[in-house]
């Protein structure tokens, strides 16, 4: 990976986009390796009939986790990222493609830290999942 | 003022949980990584845990008998409260230290706070917890502010 010059970014400027499509097998590996039985991630008989939600749902830890890598697979090696906070804001069911994304909001080059906000869409374009974090380099 | 919260509910703010004890090894690591869509060598081969391993890492692991028809287990870290159904709020992490095979750590969970707000479509109640997560020798590796909205 390359280092980023704090002196080189600016406010506004936006981080790398990338799509998640879960599938069942993904959806699997990720509540078997968390240790989640929830039968919402996995059953769809269940969840749709008991649980009445449209399809198996896509875990909102895990969209936090995509989130995180936003910030991760953009700072680079030098830099560390000290503050995450995010919120699951709407649900969101296996089939959909999700877009996580962000943009610097703050950059102070005295205390060597950037603020960035950072989101998950759905493909309406909705904001399911926003987050925001800091890095310092 | 406190219509839903009852003064014993009230008393479990401040409470600390039993504190968990979490080994870190490399091939948990690594299924986390491919299972996240990880694009990082040093997590895809487990020399480094992303920051959101610790999530799984210090779920509860309690006997079969102890879940639910639904496959969830009830979280015991709870007082009696009127409202049932739980939903998450927002989670707030701060880190301190990376996290690596071999790092015994050192987790506490406290309640340490309580409220309730009128929502949209009737009262709610969040619950706030705090984690602590420590090395053995006592250095600070992160900490998380987590809210769960009852209703």
């Amino acid at each position: 990976m390359s280092a980023i010059d704090i002196s080189t970014l600016a406010v506004g400027e936006a981080l790398p986009e990338r799509s998640h499509t879960a599938t069942n097998v993904s959806l699997f590996l990720y509540n078997a390796i968390i240790w989640n039985p929830h039968r919402i991630h996995y059953d769809e008989t269940y969840t749709t009939q008991v649980e009445k939600h449209p399809g198996v749902v896509i875990d909102g830890p895990l969209q936090g986790d995509w989130l995180n890598q936003v910030v991760l697979n953009w700072m680079g090696d030098n830099g560390t990222l000290t503050q995450f906070n995010y919120s699951n804001r709407r649900a969101s069911y296996l089939g959909e493609t999700l877009t996580s994304g962000g943009a610097i909001t703050a950059i102070d080059k005295a205390a060597g830290t950037v603020d960035v906000e950072i989101f998950i869409k759905n493909e309406k374009g909705d904001v399911i999942t926003p987050g925001t974090a800091q890095v310092r380099f | 003022m406190s219509e839903l919260i009852s003064a014993e509910a009230k008393s479990w703010i401040g409470r600390s949980g039993e504190p968990q004890r979490v080994e870190i090894n490399r091939s948990d690591i690594i299924k986390y990584s491919i299972a996240t869509e990880q694009r990082q060598a040093k997590y895809l081969e487990g020399d480094e845990a992303p920051p959101m391993f610790m999530f799984g890492a210090l779920r509860p692991l309690v006997p079969m008998d102890e879940l639910g028809p639904d496959g969830i287990s009830v979280d015991k870290f709870l007082p009696e409260l009127p409202l049932k159904r739980v939903m998450a709020g927002g989670t707030e992490m701060k880190f301190h230290r990376t996290v690596h095979p071999g790092d015994v750590l050192r987790a506490t969970r406290s309640l340490s706070d309580m409220y309730e707000k009128q929502g949209g479509s009737g009262p709610l109640i969040f619950v706030v917890y705090d984690l602590r997560v420590e090395t053995e020798a006592g250095e600070l590796v992160m900490e998380e502010r987590q809210t769960r909205i009852l209703r």
